[in-house]
């Protein structure tokens, strides 16, 4: 049985601080899938939306509250929260219904309008929540985190600073070709070293902004897509697991890592796990992938993922990247949207965003940030707090 | 002044130590500690809780990687004013095989730190609100 569903439409509203309601950015992304894939919003039958902790209970329950914007339709809904995986936790859910045959056609929507500086926890005191603990006990905020990783690299591989600044030098290239994109404006190397340190060896220009933004996809069945009359992009494969015991690389909001004391560390790291798993569904391997988007939350973590998800070796992404591989143009162009370092973060849509670039790629409709010779199998990962990720698999 | 602990129960000040839990059955420790039950999911102990009991972290360890901050991060951070910058050190310790985290002693910079290095535990004080000292468990370089 194949396990593929259609993307038959992809929507966004533009990401930059426009001050307004999230519910507003999902609705617009929402609209423009519909009208991208022909349907109505009356064809939807199941709504999977991603949820932000913005606006309380509205942004808890995403899913009833786009479909609420939408109009009224007695759709079937659901809501997803997982930090920065939210997005991708929906469209499993999207995927499952479909798979399931219980829906045909599933809108996916997420949106986000995030206050501007650190990600702070929520509100009150709470001595018991692990996210509230570590800016207490620690100060660790999520850049410093990301600079850990980047430090970590630096001293296993030999990663320089230059290194890292390229990454934002060709992610902002991307963006800047990327009308949907926050930031349009080229950047160098020495522009990304001149910012402020916030966290070393990190810059402020390494470090994704806090985004508004929206974006959304209709889904479908292989069926309903063909009895339309479409040669769709498919999802091959999605993958959601969870860590193995031990995990042993310490991410944010953690204290401490599992202790590989008493069971040794897995062969596979949360990371390459993630993408791992997603592969061997798909039935694809890395050297089949021709784009990826990958998370870049800071520079130093872009080139991590590409080791992570088999794109080369361990400790060989500098070498990709300075021999301009990962551009647009090169061999395995990484993040031709622009990527977090051109988007920001609005959190939930950050992967659906991810599906909409890869989407438009792989059908050569990405305009002056096409991939040359319109690529045919790409891949997408993030990662959210306490054990959440994806990794999706999309083919032509 | 009075010196309070500004978390109860993850930490010893005399002599200084990382205090969490080791389960019975398996023999994972694990900090923060963990009361509910063991989350090694091949052990047979009881998870139910009763299969935890109190443990002492060894205090010595190699730097796995650190970092500063230069900004003054979001409550609940408790900062002076103005805000001094602090390192962060990610440390692991070689007998438990665990990474953890700890603010680096005051006066240690990023430039006096490497991945591989040893440090030490000891205890310092994280913010005073006027009338104590809040304690916390910090690395410092080993002597």
């Amino acid at each position: 049985m194949s396990r593929e569903i259609a993307v038959v439409g992809t929507g966004m509203h533009p990401w930059g601080k426009w001050g307004k309601n999230f519910v507003g950015y999902g609705l617009h992304a929402a609209r423009e899938a519909l009208a991208e894939a022909g349907l109505e919003w009356t064809d939807v039958q199941y709504v999977a939306g991603a949820d932000t902790i913005r606006n309380g209970y509205p942004g808890f329950i995403a899913g009833a509250t786009f479909a609420q914007a939408l109009g009224w339709s007695g759709a079937r809904v659901s809501s997803s929260y997982a930090a920065c995986a939210s997005g991708a936790q929906a469209i499993a859910n999207a995927r499952a219904q479909i798979l399931a045959g219980l829906a045909d056609v599933a809108l996916v929507v997420g949106a986000d309008a995030a206050p501007k500086g650190f990600f702070a926890p929520v509100g009150g005191d709470r001595p018991d929540d692990p996210d509230w603990l570590r800016f207490r006990l620690l100060g660790a905020t999520n850049p410093l985190y990301f600079a850990l990783a980047a430090r970590r690299r630096m001293a296993l591989y030999g990663s320089t600073s230059e290194d890292f600044a390229l990454v934002k030098v060709k992610n902002a290239k991307h963006g800047a070709a990327n009308p949907n994109a926050r930031y349009r404006k080229e950047t160098s190397v020495a522009e990304v070293l001149d910012s402020p340190i916030v966290a070393s060896p990190l810059h402020l220009m390494e470090i994704c902004a806090t985004s508004d933004g929206g974006a959304a996809l209709i889904l479908t069945s292989m069926e309903f897509a063909r009895a339309r009359g479409l040669n769709p992009v498919r999802i091959a494969g999605l993958s959601t697991v969870t860590p193995t015991f031990p995990k042993t690389v310490i991410d944010l909001p953690d204290f401490a890592t599992d202790a590989a004391m008493t069971v040794a560390e897995p062969a596979r790291p949360f990371r390459a796990d993630l993408a791992h798993t997603a592969y061997e569904e798909a039935g694809v391997a890395p050297a089949d992938i021709s784009v990826a988007e990958v998370y870049d939350l800071s520079t130093a973590l872009e080139l991590d993922w590409m080791e992570d998800i088999g794109l080369c070796a361990p400790g060989e992404a500098e070498s990709l990247l300075r021999a301009g591989e990962t551009a647009i143009g090169g061999r395995i162009p990484v993040n031709p949207s622009g990527g977090l370092a051109s988007f920001g973060e609005a959190v939930p849509a950050q992967a659906i965003a991810q599906i909409c670039e890869l989407t438009r790629q792989l059908t050569g409709r990405a305009e002056s940030r096409q991939v040359p010779s319109t690529p045919t199998t790409a891949i997408a990962v993030n990662q959210g707090l306490f054990g959440h990720g994806s990794a999706t698999i999309l083919t032509t | 002044m009075a010196q309070k602990v500004a978390v109860e129960g993850w930490f010893s000040v005399e002599p200084a130590a990382l205090v969490g839990t080791r389960c019975t059955a398996c023999g994972t420790p694990y900090f923060p500690r963990n009361e509910m039950a063991c989350r090694n999911p091949g052990c047979a102990g009881a998870k139910d809780g009763s299969e935890l009991e109190p443990y002492t972290f060894s205090t010595r360890g190699k730097v796995w990687s650190y970092a500063d901050a230069r900004y003054k991060p979001p409550p609940p951070y408790v900062s002076p004013e103005p805000f001094r910058p602090y390192v962060v050190a990610a440390v692991e310790l070689e007998t438990e095989k665990i990474v953890v985290l700890g603010q680096v002693v005051p006066g240690v910079s990023v430039d006096d730190l490497a991945v591989g290095q040893e440090v030490e535990l000891t205890v310092g004080t994280l913010y005073t609100d006027g009338d104590d000292d809040y304690l916390v468990w910090m690395w410092r370089p080993a002597e």
